[in-house]
């Protein structure tokens, strides 16, 4: 007689290779996509990993030393840095603006009623934010260099766009998470929706918006450094002329700002977040 | 009662505060503007109205002829192949850099403090880490672009380096935060590292740890569009290409199309990552 447990299982896995095993679907998947896409890239391993390849390598890192330390040109690396941050402050602060604005239509602001005053406003609003949030910085800067030019207007504009579509939406959500009492004690008062945003549901969650923003900031200072590649302005369009120009020791400086200005903002942050969650 | 008395019981106390911050405010905005060029009055003048109106109006309606599709899909399969290829370089790169930079598997540290020379040699690998994921990929991109020259390659090089970085520091920060109990009594016990990770870190974080880097695969989607503006290759090189032909229609279909592959990602990713729980 065959031994019997005690308590019957109360569900056996399935069959390591069945095909209601949807692990082994998934890693089969994996594998196909990750095999599919080694080989439709015809990466040029070969050239990459040559003696030849290593020896240019070898020779392009060689050039990047001594840095450019001159100080004429470390003023202009320092001021491209200020440029940077003030681009990603400004474009924070207007995509805060914007993103209120359109978190208010297309939030539920009124639970539990689908007829409130924007319940019509509601999904174009949000196609709105999700097609601004969909469009990378980089790509929205790409586009908007053909109306506002060169420079880091193009840039403060691209950082806006995509952020009121990141920001809208979170704001959105904070507005509609909300509770919901006060609002309700001015509304059965007979006080108008404006004042009843100002009043009951901003102080409320004015503390959320204000921390999503301050890290969306923290993402644009390290997006705005990258973004002057296409030509918009900051760090990365000084970094792009002078790699165009092979002028490696300036690039080197140019790079070493870059970092630091990452390395600042993540100490910075990592912090303030410790000292405001102690 | 008369209007003047109503208006003064219905006075906000705050009002004058509020006033005086927001002006305040404005004049700090003034050298923020300034450095940034902001003159928003630019966009309106008529000659850059013309060519903005002229190149908007362009984008209708979009290419959509078959010849056209079939590139754009091709490069939308570059797209996702760069991300992924990336994406698994950077595991090869990231998995062995966890072991070996993860304190939850110290053995040294069961007893007390960690030995110095086990510490020390951990911490430079975190810093390694760190390093590898400060530097943005666009970055890296633009090296290897020089190095390699134009094509897939830079892009599959600067996701393979920036994310190794990224998901070797979060991996490490996963295994330390879950249940150290499982994994310090198996090597108490006398079981060897690997037996430790196997039989104890992995099964109580493997869901968590599957689930970040689909988040992660996303992710690397969206950026290898990125890199092909600088010439990476993918959807992004197309786009930057018709970009500077000034070619509207086919900027529109790109864009559409880029759109539903960042939103087909999401959702993908999104089931992917309910079903690991």
């Amino acid at each position: 007689m065959t031994p019997q447990a005690a308590n019957k299982p109360y569900k056996l896995p399935p069959p390591l290779f069945s095909a209601r095993c949807s692990a082994c679907w998934f890693t089969a998947a994996v594998v196909l996509l990750v095999t599919a896409s080694f080989w439709t890239l015809n990466l040029q391993w070969a050239e990459f990993f040559s003696l030849d390849a290593a020896r240019s390598m070898g020779r392009f890192l060689a050039e990047f030393f001594p840095p450019d330390l001159s100080p004429a040109f470390l003023s202009r690396v320092g001021w491209a840095t200020l440029e940077t941050l003030a681009m990603s402050a400004l474009g924070t602060l207007m995509a805060a603006v914007a993103g209120l604005a359109l978190a208010l239509p297309a939030s539920r602001l009124n639970p539990g009623s689908q007829a409130g005053p924007s319940a019509w406003a509601r999904a174009p609003t949000r196609l709105l934010l999700n097609a601004l949030r969909s469009i990378p910085e980089l790509v929205w800067a790409a586009l908007l260099l053909i109306s506002a030019g060169l420079g880091p207007m193009a840039g403060t504009l691209a950082l806006a766009l995509h952020t009121t579509g990141v920001l809208g939406r979170l704001f959105a959500e904070s507005v509609e998470n909300a509770p919901a009492g006060p609002a309700q004690a001015l509304r059965t008062q007979g006080i108008g929706p404006l004042r009843i945003f100002l009043y009951a549901t901003l102080p409320q969650v004015l503390p959320q918006l204000l921390s999503y923003t301050l890290y969306r900031w923290e993402n644009n200072i390290r997006a705005a450094a990258v973004l002057g590649v296409v030509g918009a302005g900051g760090l990365g369009q000084l970094l792009s002329f002078h790699m165009g120009l092979f002028h490696m020791g300036k690039t080197c400086t140019i790079l070493g700002a870059m970092l630091l200005l990452v390395a600042l903002v993540d100490a910075l942050s990592h912090g303030a977040r410790r000292v405001l969650t102690r | 009662m008369n209007t003047a008395t109503r208006a003064a019981t219905l006075r906000d106390p705050a009002w004058a505060g509020r006033v005086w911050w927001c002006s305040v405010a404005l004049v700090l905005l003034w050298p923020l503007a300034v450095a940034t060029e902001f003159r928003p009055w630019v966009l309106f003048e008529p000659s850059n109205m013309k060519i903005s109106a002229r190149f908007i109006a362009s984008f209708f309606p979009p290419v959509l002829n078959g010849e056209f599709l079939a590139l754009v899909a091709r490069e939308a399969w570059r797209t996702v192949a760069i991300a992924t290829a990336g994406l698994s370089l950077a595991l090869v790169l990231a998995i062995p850099l966890t072991l070996l930079s993860t304190s939850a598997l110290s053995v040294s540290a069961l007893s007390g403090r960690m030995a110095p020379g086990p510490f020390w040699f951990r911490q430079v690998l975190r810093w390694l880490l760190i390093v590898l994921r400060s530097v943005p990929e666009l970055v890296w991109a633009l090296v290897f672009v020089r190095v390699v020259g134009l094509g897939p390659t830079a892009g599959v090089l600067a996701i393979a380096l920036t994310y190794g970085g990224m998901l070797g520091k979060v991996y490490g920060e996963i295994l330390e935060s879950g249940e150290a109990h499982p994994t310090q009594t198996l090597m108490r016990n006398g079981s060897g590292r690997l037996q430790a990770l196997f039989y104890g870190l992995l099964p109580q974080n493997a869901a968590e740890l599957s689930s970040y880097t689909v988040y992660r695969w996303e992710c690397a989607i969206r950026s290898s569009v990125v890199l092909g503006f600088v010439g990476a290759g993918g959807l992004g090189q197309q786009l930057d290409n018709s970009m500077k032909m000034f070619n509207g229609g086919e900027v529109a279909t790109m864009l559409l199309v880029f759109m539903a592959l960042v939103a087909l990602a999401d959702r993908v990713s999104a089931s992917l990552r309910k079903a690991l729980g």
